[in-house]
């Protein structure tokens, strides 16, 4: 196995791209050493991006939103009061990944790209419109984060291509977004079912909004049926009915040793109206 | 605390003194099983089945033993045959034979320079099998259609007849069921099942472990009884039992798992076949949770009958357990404590004890009570609550007292269960209101406590300070217990006495910690020693002063005359006697050997608070309180915290815990993710009452109180979840799909 710091993402592409068995990068590593001690990975070249300049910042970006480097892990996330402020639900997302000593090393881009379906920041992104700034043998592209994921493990990032940066949109007014998951424990257990929603608020109205659910398909799912559900209502008991419903019918679980599909289904609608609650109260400023 | 100040007559016993082990284990220098090391020492690595039932066609290590730094590779074929009886199950069990009869059952291992080397070598093992019909499910084993999984293994007790897995039967009771069930005004019967769990110690098993072709060899391993492993390696391996001399290391947790050997054979076998260099053998989680020993999982039928007072008038029991591919299911155990509460006119037992494709049970704390628990405890609710009855008076209404006949047989003497009952009333967990959604449940549970093969050493050194050896290991806080007792008996401080568990050649033949033995057997043992030593301390004294030794009494320490007429001499402190004993007579030691007599039970009676969330079938354990009578608590903070760890093991296994097997017999969770014990922040501060009725057959009351803590928790969280839903889950784990489905199938949602 090779181990490679490089001090540029050009330097880490070039590495890659070169690279002819299986190559790993290495963020936090919380996901590739756990698999390489496992003997489920072995990597023969292991390219670690946390020596290249800028990816432990957080930056606001000129448009009013942020730009979230490659290496930023959970705990400085957390520690983070002004994305916080505008992020919540994607911060606390984050902050739900492991245990203490796992947030000071997992970060965004590591949940994303290991491809779980059960992922839990993944929903928080996708559900917060966050886009991933890709470099590659074939030069630079911008993606939403939700055509990121393609299959459990999966992604569409070919042969040496890899992210620079996740970019969140400014937040604007009136907004709230909210994460929670379902899990047997309190902590150290993979979601059992994930759920993301992202309004935004006109008075009482919802103007906008997405809903994103995970460890419900074989990647995290946006759910436009779920958005209209709740667009243009003032998340009333009719409207937080039909999300239940539109929630559960576009669920499409597996039954497995972490719950059955019948029961995977029936939280996801739980789940969906919690969330929109938490999400619309922190809208109109009701809720942290 | 109040329980501290209730035995002035006692200087140390009943006192939070520090644990002597404690500053090694938070430096880190306390040496557990993978800690050791020795020179030359070579890594081992197993070659496991990934089958659950696959005959053994053929084995091929030419790979492997080519690879540069390989040294032995050992299959079945590097062990005796002929052995029988539980010998074979032993060996069988370490190393397959012609078959392997379960995911994880070891085939071949291997021993290498590296352990990353011996892993790989393993990889280079090539295993041929044949895949055989497998059956992983207690319930299924028992069907007539069963794959017969080791035909002939039944004993004498099958009946013609019965199903081929099935291979114990047995039946006891006393009393006239049928009356007892005429007499009762209402007649319930239901069964219920648990799932089998492991110990989950946190320390993998870890040995070191050297064979010469002289047949002597070295063992250091992490155990909780170092004859056990001695005599069990010798048996795998035939050797003389004497010539194995083997080191128990600190451990990371046993709960009973740590009684029996599996990696502890193949490392000596291995060392034998490399020239007698040591090998190392570590297990990964994955290897402990698919090879090791986890408990039973039972399948218990279970009626009783019951008068509109609450008076039980008949209870019947008929279990099906599996343990693994070999018999030692903790079957009668189990079916002993069913009704060991209760005052039961007439009782019936009936147990069969079924094979399946599945690891070799090893103990598990209170072996077999929580599972009879889970199913006596919870059909008592039930009609209890039916008859609108208090779930604690209809407990005090049929309570064992001393002097009653046991459900199993012998006559009580003294115990507590009135007692624990009494203050799980009195407790203000008992009155805390309740919200919506939440509901309360109570159980009781029993352990009969253990004896065993006992023997320990002690002497008093040039000081006047005291050493004390023990055959039992420390997995509970036996070195600080057995530590006060010394030093109480004495008359010295707690700190000039130190406890050593000690290797098997220092002292005879001792049964490992298990059966919440330790402080009660090694501690009655070593309270005897200290007798001999003292009076041996008397007679220096009455020698030095020209008396006769029953004129010298010992008091604080000290030998003094016993009174006027005995002459007036100043008391002769230990250390003066002890400076001295090179010249009065030698060394100043006592010893104990045998099997401590006077073992006291143990009941507890717990309480539990939990929510359910309605909507996702999530428990939250609310409040939790442990009673249980400890005849006396040495040293209160270990006592609690058994309570506690039994309480937080029997929480996890009544909600999340469970072997998962698919459909092909391999287990799913081998991992700590989805083998899932409650974590730290899933409980809330468990509560404890330590109930002392004194154990009259110990010198200072002890009674033994490790296992009776897992048994009630089980049913007290299925009693709680049915007051607080209204649903009855009669089938373990009690995980959020299982209590959503039993919620909406009392709803009709
Ligand atoms: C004890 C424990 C508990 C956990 N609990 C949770 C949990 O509750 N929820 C959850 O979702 N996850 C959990 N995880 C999984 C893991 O911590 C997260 O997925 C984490 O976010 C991964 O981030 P990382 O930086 O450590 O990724 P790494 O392990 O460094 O990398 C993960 C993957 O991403 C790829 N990668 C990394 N950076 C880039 C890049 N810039 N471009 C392209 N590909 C890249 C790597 O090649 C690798 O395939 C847990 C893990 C452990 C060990």
């Amino acid at each position: 196995m090779h181990y490679h710091t490089p001090a540029s993402f050009e330097e880490a592409v070039r590495i890659a791209a070169s690279a002819g068995g299986v190559t790993r990068f290495l963020a936090g590593g919380t996901d590739v050493l756990v698999q390489l001690r496992a003997g489920a990975v072995t990597p023969d070249d292991l390219i670690d991006l946390k020596h290249i300049p800028g990816v432990h910042d957080i930056a606001a970006t000129p448009q009013g939103g942020w730009r979230i480097g490659v290496a930023v892990s959970g705990a400085e996330l957390g520690e983070h009061a002004a994305l916080k402020r505008d992020w919540p639900g994607v911060v606390e997302a984050m902050e739900l990944v492991g245990s203490t000593q796992v947030q000071g090393r997992a970060t965004l881009t590591g949940n994303l790209c290991n491809g779980s379906p059960a992922a839990d920041s993944v929903p928080a992104l996708v559900a917060a419109g966050a886009r991933v700034a890709v470099t590659g043998p074939q030069g630079s592209r911008e993606m939403a984060v939700e055509q990121v994921p393609t299959g459990p493990g999966k992604t569409a990032l070919g042969p040496g291509d890899l992210i620079t940066a996740i970019t969140l949109p400014p937040r604007g007014a009136g907004g709230g977004d909210a994460y929670q998951r379902f899990i047997p424990r309190t902590e150290m257990d993979i979601a059992v079912v994930g759920c993301a929603v992202n309004l935004t608020l006109e008075g009482d109205v919802i103007t906008q909004a997405r809903v994103a659910l995970g460890a419900v398909a074989p990647t995290v799912m946006l759910v436009p049926e779920a958005a209209e559900a709740i667009i243009s209502t003032t998340l009333d008991s009719d409207a937080l009915e039909a999300l239940v419903k539109v929630a559960r019918s576009a669920a499409r679980p597996i039954s497995d040793k972490r719950g059955t599909a019948e029961f995977r289904t029936d939280i996801a609608g739980v789940l969906a109206r919690r969330v929109a609650e938490l999400a619309y109260a922190r809208a109109k400023g009701r809720a942290k | 605390m109040a329980k501290d100040e209730m035995n002035p007559a006692f200087k140390l016993i009943g006192t939070r003194v520090l644990r002597p082990d404690g500053l090694d284990k938070v430096t880190g220098r306390a040496r557990y099983g993978a800690d050791f090391a020795a020179p030359g020492m070579l890594f081992g690595a197993a070659v496991r089945s990934p089958h659950a039932h696959a005959r053994i066609k053929r084995i091929d290590a030419t790979r492997a033993l080519a690879l540069d730094g390989v040294k032995a590779v050992v299959t079945r074929a590097d062990f005796p045959t002929g052995l029988t009886g539980e010998d074979w199950n032993l060996q069988e069990n370490c190393m397959a034979g012609d078959v392997a009869l379960y995911d994880g059952h070891a085939v071949a291992a291997v021993a290498a320079t590296s352990a990353l080397l011996a892993q790989d070598a393993a990889k280079l093992i090539e295993v041929e099998y044949e895949p055989l019909p497998h059956v992983t499910d207690v319930d299924d084993a028992i069907k007539p259609d069963a794959p017969a999984i080791r035909p002939g293994a039944a004993d004498h007790s099958v009946p013609d007849g019965m199903p081929p897995n099935v291979v114990r039967y047995f039946e006891f009771g006393h009393g006239d069921l049928d009356a007892g069930f005429a007499e009762a005004d209402i007649v319930r019967a239901q069964t219920y099942r648990t799932e089998a769990t492991h110990q989950g110690y946190i320390e993998p098993q870890a040995c070191v472990g050297q064979l010469g072709a002289d047949g002597k060899g070295e063992m250091w391993v992490t155990t909780q009884g170092q004859w056990y492993v001695r005599w069990m390696c010798a048996a795998v391996l035939g050797l003389e039992t004497a010539q194995l001399r083997v080191t128990p290391s600190e451990i990371g947790g046993g709960f009973g798992g740590k009684t029996t050997v599996f990696i502890e054979p193949l490392s000596l076998a291995l060392s034998r076949k490399a020239g007698g260099k040591p090998v190392k053998l570590v297990m990964s989680r994955s290897d402990v949770l698919r090879a090791t020993g986890p408990t039973a999982s039972a399948s218990m039928d279970v009626k009783i009958g019951m008068k509109a007072d609450g008076t039980m008038t008949a209870g019947r029991a008929e279990f099906r357990m599996q343990g693994g591919a070999f018999p030692g299911s903790p079957l009668n155990e189990a079916l002993e404590c069913a009704f060991a509460a209760y005052k039961l006119p007439a009782v019936e037992h009936i147990g069969h004890e079924v094979l399946a494709n599945r690891p070799k049970a090893a103990a598990y704390r209170a072996p077999g009570a929580p599972m009879a628990a889970f199913a006596v405890e919870s059909l008592v609710d039930e009609i209890a609550r039916e008859l609108g009855l208090d779930p604690i008076a209809v407990r005090l209404k049929n309570a064992v007292r001393e002097g009653d006949r046991s459900s199993y047989g012998p006559r009580y003497k003294s115990i507590g269960l009135v007692e624990t009952l009494e203050a799980a009333k009195a407790h203000a967990n008992y009155a805390a209101p309740l919200g919506p959604n939440q509901g309360r449940g109570v159980a009781t549970g029993y352990w009969f406590n253990h004896n065993g093969d006992t023997s320990v050493s002690m002497a008093i050194a040039e000081d006047g300070t005291a050493q004390v050896s023990v055959g039992t290991p420390d997995i509970g806080g036996s070195r600080a217990s057995l530590g006060l007792m010394v030093a109480e008996t004495l008359g010295i401080p707690y700190e000039h006495v130190r406890v050593n568990v000690v290797e098997t050649g220092a002292l005879g033949i001792n049964e490992p910690s298990h059966g919440s033995r330790a402080t009660f057997a090694s501690g009655k043992a070593a309270v005897i020693a200290t007798e001999q030593a003292i009076a041996e301390m008397c007679r220096r004294a009455a020698a030095e002063w020209g008396i006769e030794p029953e004129a010298v009494d010992w008091v604080e320490g000290a030998a003094q005359p016993a009174g006027p007429n005995a002459g007036k001499f100043p008391p002769m402190k230990i250390a003066e006697i002890a400076g001295q004993m090179s010249s009065t007579g030698g060394p100043i030691a006592g010893h104990y050997e045998g099997l401590p007599e006077g073992v006291g039970a143990s009941f507890g009676t717990h309480v539990v608070d939990v929510e359910v969330d309605p909507e996702t079938g999530r428990t939250t354990i609310l409040r939790y309180l442990v009673v249980q009578d400890a005849g006396r608590a040495i040293h209160p903070a270990y006592v609690e915290g058994q309570f506690q760890g039994g309480a937080a093991q029997g929480i996890g296994w009544a909600l999340n815990e469970a072997y998962i097997y698919g459909e092909d017999g391999r287990l799913q969770n081998a991992g700590f993710l989805d083998y899932r014990i409650p974590v730290a922040c899933d409980l809330p501060m468990i509560d404890t009452v330590i109930v002392e009725v004194p154990n009259p057959g110990h010198p200072y009351g002890v009674r033994g109180v490790g296992e009776t803590g897992i048994t009630p928790p089980l049913p007290a969280v299925a009693n709680a979840i049915a007051a607080a839903t209204g649903a009855r889950l009669r089938r373990l784990p009690m995980n959020p799909p299982a209590v959503l489905a039993a919620i909406k199938a009392v709803r009709g949602g």
